[in-house]
């Protein structure tokens, strides 16, 4: 047992714990602290659907450390809802129909989150430049960049 | 959007937004894999590395011993069962007895505290394998020397629908032969033939969510939490294979993060069941890409075919030779054989036919179901002779098939069996030609194909609903359907909705609990929305009868002459909302209105597969492709495809399947190709297997929907979201034709058609766009 101790803030709670070194973000997320809302998938940081952000910017869980996190911000998709930013996205992401299976939206709102935040979503071809790393097999993406589109506030 | 003729419906119709929406953006949504169930232990699998060996020994005493191992699965503990399964042929042991058919079947499986253990342990079980020859191909497997790989006498699953399998020749299990009108005789007076052989690779479906499965197994029978398309089938596998009555087998169906055919029927269930039969506890076992890989993907196939035709294009004969490399089992291979053969000649007006099908087992890892499968083998191939035939004929594509599709009313077999066409072929794809330009100029290295084909839908036509009423005015729908991103849980809720003349809002839709949910036969073949659909609105119906029935009561009227008007009963100036009139039908503020609704064969048919399709789902699309000659490079420009949906419930629901088929048809078309060394999949990742991302999503995309309210469902309605997937590549293949560059094998790679494009060079360019304005 290499147990590190770690300190970190998930959605805006301090968390401390004990981890190996080993352990993937994704399943401290997930089977420690129950937030299953990042998805596993791919588990080589293709499909995003383990996507969160730490520190602001989008990491895939399923290829980063547990330990990595200490002492940063972790931001899952659970602690994205509790916002009233997430309302806008929710009703951009409804009004397009913009999810189907639902498995990479978390993901993806977390990503364009980080996108609008960074000031990095403000064309189409930022659009999908920055969800290059974000796959859905569901929707084929169209009903995605019309909701990215209305979240960036290109209109027309 | 076109939408054509809408009725004036309140629920029925509207794009409502979906039901299941905020759970999934929130993260709320729980999938099998997010599910914990008290003293739940991880499964892992241990695997095959060889496509083909004889299991000499297995030795997992050093597993056992590790700390946190419960329990270990070896064939050794299926003796009390008749372990073999498949719902076509029951060929497939829970895990390997004996022999291993491909590299990936499962040879033992661990239950332990966590997954890490549970790996360890895997690495800890030693097998010694003793290698047999492996049938890496079609070509190999048909040998006349070729080893036989299953020699049990063959054992109809419970869910085959193919009539009689007739004997196993070889390494085939299953052949169908569709023959009609005198072919030598009329091939005989043809002026122009097209003849090919062609490639197409297996896919892999890639449902973001892997296969997931937690079996609890106890002293009343068996609890799955399952990702499974079709939970009422599973049900009774299980219970057949374990020897439980059906119902003691409870399928519990949360949201499945994709399905595309490839949760269809059983795939891990059987395995983790044994594997908690032997713990005493529940466990859950959760697949990596690389193992959903190996347990379902699509059936790679080598095809020939021959098209003759009159010299003014007047179709004469087309034959079809394909066999399908249905892999180490045969799953869902009868049945996507016969639904290629019956997708093969296409639907078109032919004096003569000649399939010849034949399902082939290889020690390729096990291939089943994928989205519009059969009609996706078959398409891009017959369209692409079809444009041949024009070609040389000097007709225009689009003209060619106003004059050879089969119309609305006509047989569709040409054996003049089944289901008569109940769509509009002609119309549907003049329309997704003017959608991407098609009498417009266009540049050099630039065409358009459009392409035009049936799949044969709906599967058995059986499913029943239950629709609620509750004396607080809410109201739950139960169906057996599985959400996995089509919609029904919204579109249901709308069916039902239109019925009680209330919104649907004030209704929920619950996913498939089979100790509970009314039976449904499955969640595939686009038979959700018609079939299930039907059931629940006929529930509804059923719901609203008892309504105005409890209101003539009350105001001692004929309950025929009562209207329900936007949640209340309403009589010749008296009204009473729903709410009051159940708490009045009880005596007091409780009770609650519950009926059922019921879909099966009617009109003497028994549902069989001779006397289907339920319905014939159109699979039409066009498409605008730009080659680079100097690099075999093709760039999807356009597309348009067209859902001949009757009528559409949700139309934005509608266009989200197509635009989600077509994506999913360009990476068919284009890139996507399961690649196999010596049998094994040689690019099980997500970085080597590629996928369609945001940048591959064409320029202008057009979803087209037609109602002609001429479906089986509710309202005229009948299914979607496949035939796209079959008619996006062929459409692409015909673009790319028609830009210069014939191919005969799929994915489209740059550098395939970089060659075709050396090969062909002489010939192209100078006389492609003879008869069609440039």
């Amino acid at each position: 047992m290499n147990g590190v101790e770690i300190v970190l803030t998930v959605n805006g709670s301090e968390v401390s714990a004990t981890v190996e070194t080993q352990e993937l973000l994704l399943d401290f997320l997930r089977e420690r602290l129950g937030l299953t809302g990042a998805k596993r998938s791919c588990d080589v940081q293709v499909c995003g659907s383990c996507t969160v952000l730490v520190d602001g910017g989008p990491v895939s869980a399923c290829t980063y450390l547990a330990v990595e996190a200490h002492g940063r911000e972790v931001l899952t998709v659970e602690g994205f809802a509790q916002t009233a930013e997430f309302a806008e996205f929710e009703a951009a992401f409804v009004r397009h129909a913009a999810l189907q299976c639902g498995y990479c939206t978390p993901g993806l709102l977390l990503t364009l989150k980080s996108l609008r935040d960074a000031g990095e979503l403000e064309t189409e071809e930022d659009i999908r430049h920055g969800l290059d790393g974000n796959l859905c097999r569901c929707t084929g993406y169209r009903s995605i960049l019309e909701a990215a589109r209305e979240l960036a506030g290109i209109h027309g | 959007m076109i939408v054509e003729e809408r009725l004036a419906t309140l629920e029925v119709g509207a794009s409502r937004p979906r039901k299941d929406a905020h759970e999934k953006l929130s993260g709320e949504a729980q999938y099998v894999g997010d599910m914990e169930m008290a003293g739940m232990l991880h499964g892992k699998v241990l695997r095959s590395p060889f496509a083909h060996a004889r299991i000499r020994s297995i030795d997992f005493s050093a597993a056992l011993e590790m700390e946190g191992v419960a329990a270990i699965l070896t064939a050794a503990d299926l003796d009390d069962i008749e372990p073999y399964y498949g719902h076509a042929i029951k060929d497939r042991p829970i895990v390997a007895i004996d022999r291993v058919r491909f590299a990936g079947e499962p040879v033992a499986a661990v239950a332990a505290v966590d997954v890490a253990t549970a790996e360890a342990a895997v690495r800890a079980i030693e097998v010694d394998y003793e290698e047999l020859p492996v049938l890496a191909t079609i070509e190999q497997a048909l040998a006349p020397d070729a080893p036989r790989l299953h020699t049990r006498r063959p054992s109809i699953g419970l869910f085959h629908g193919l009539g009689d399998l007739g004997e196993q020749e070889g390494n085939v299990c299953y052949r169908y032969v569709l023959e009609a009108g005198d072919l030598e005789r009329t091939r005989a007076q043809a002026a122009i033939t097209v003849e090919g052989t062609y490639t197409f690779p297996a896919i892999y479906q890639y449902a973001m969510e892997t296969h997931a499965t937690i079996a609890h197994y106890h002293g009343d029978g068996v609890t799955l939490w399952a990702n499974c398309q079709h939970p009422f089938l599973v049900q009774a596998e299980i219970a057949d294979l374990f020897g439980l009555p059906i119902g003691s087998v409870r399928i519990v169906v949360p949201y499945l993060g994709g399905g595309f055919g490839s949760k269809s029927y059983t795939k891990m269930e059987p395995l983790t069941v044994a594997l908690a039969r032997k713990a005493g506890r529940p466990v859950r076992i959760v697949n990596m890409v690389e193992e959903s890989m190996v347990t379902s993907r699509r059936h790679g196939m080598t095809a020939w075919m021959r098209t003759t035709a009159a010299a003014d294009g007047t179709l004469l004969t087309r034959e079809v030779h394909f066999w399908l490399d249905t892999g180490a089992y045969a799953d869902n291979g009868p049945r996507v054989t016969a639904t290629a053969g019956d997708a093969a000649p296409g639907p078109y007006r032919f004096a003569a036919v000649d399939v010849q099908a034949s399902c082939v087992y290889s020690n390729t890892p096990p291939a089943g179901s994928y989205r519009a499968f059969g009609a996706t083998h078959l398409q891009w191939i017959g369209e692409s002779q079809l444009d041949e035939v024009a070609r040389r004929a000097g007709v225009d594509p689009l003209e060619l098939r106003r004059r050879s599709l089969v119309l609305p009313g006509e047989p569709v077999r040409p054996d003049g069996s089944g289901k008569p066409l109940d769509a509009d072929l002609v119309g549907d794809v003049e329309r997704a030609a003017e959608a991407i330009g098609w009498d417009e100029p266009r540049r050099r290295w630039v065409g358009r194909g459009v392409s035009v084909g049936l799949l044969a839908a709906g599967a058995h036509p059986v499913s029943r609903a239950s629709v609620r009423l509750c004396s607080d005015g809410l109201g739950d729908v139960y169906v057996g359907t599985t959400e996995m991103g089509q919609g029904p849980r919204t579109v249901m809720a709308q069916i039902a909705a239109e019925e009680l003349h209330i919104s649907s809002d004030l209704l929920r839709v619950h996913g498939a609990d089979t100790r509970f949910t009314p039976y449904d036969r499955s969640t595939g073949a686009s038979r959700s929305t018609t079939v299930a659909g039907l059931a629940v609105k006929r529930a509804a119906e059923a719901v609203a009868q008892r309504l105005r029935e409890t209101a003539g009561e009350l105001w001692d009227v004929d309950p025929e002459v009562v209207e329900l008007v936007d949640g209340r009963a309403c009589f010749a100036g008296e009204e009473i909302g729903f709410s009051d009139l159940i708490a009045k039908r009880f005596g007091f503020r409780g009770g609650e209105i519950v009926e059922g609704g019921e879909v099966r064969p009617s009109g003497g048919d028994t549902g069989s597969y001779a006397e289907g399709p339920h319905f014939w789902e159109v699979c039409i699309a066009g498409a605008e492709v730009e080659v680079d000659p100097d690099t075999g490079v093709v760039t999807v420009l356009r597309t348009a495809t067209v859902a001949d949906v009757g009528k559409a419930i949700n139309p934005q629901l509608v266009e989200r399947q197509d635009e989600g088929a077509t994506l999913q048809g360009i990476g068919n078309a284009l890139f996507e190709e399961m690649r196999f060394a010596d049998a094994r999949v040689a690019n099980d990742n997500l970085l080597q297997y590629r996928v369609p991302r945001i940048a591959d999503l064409p320029a202008a995309m057009t979803s087209i929907i037609v109602e002609n309210a001429d479906g089986p469902g509710p309202y005229g309605a009948k299914g979607c979201g496949e035939g796209a997937l079959a008619a996006v590549p062929a459409a692409i293949v015909c673009a790319l034709a028609d830009a210069g560059v014939a191919m005969s094998e799929l994915p489209l790679t740059p550098e395939r058609v970089w060659r075709a494009i050396q090969e062909q060079r002489p010939t192209t360019a100078s006389d492609h766009h003879e008869g069609r304005p440039i």
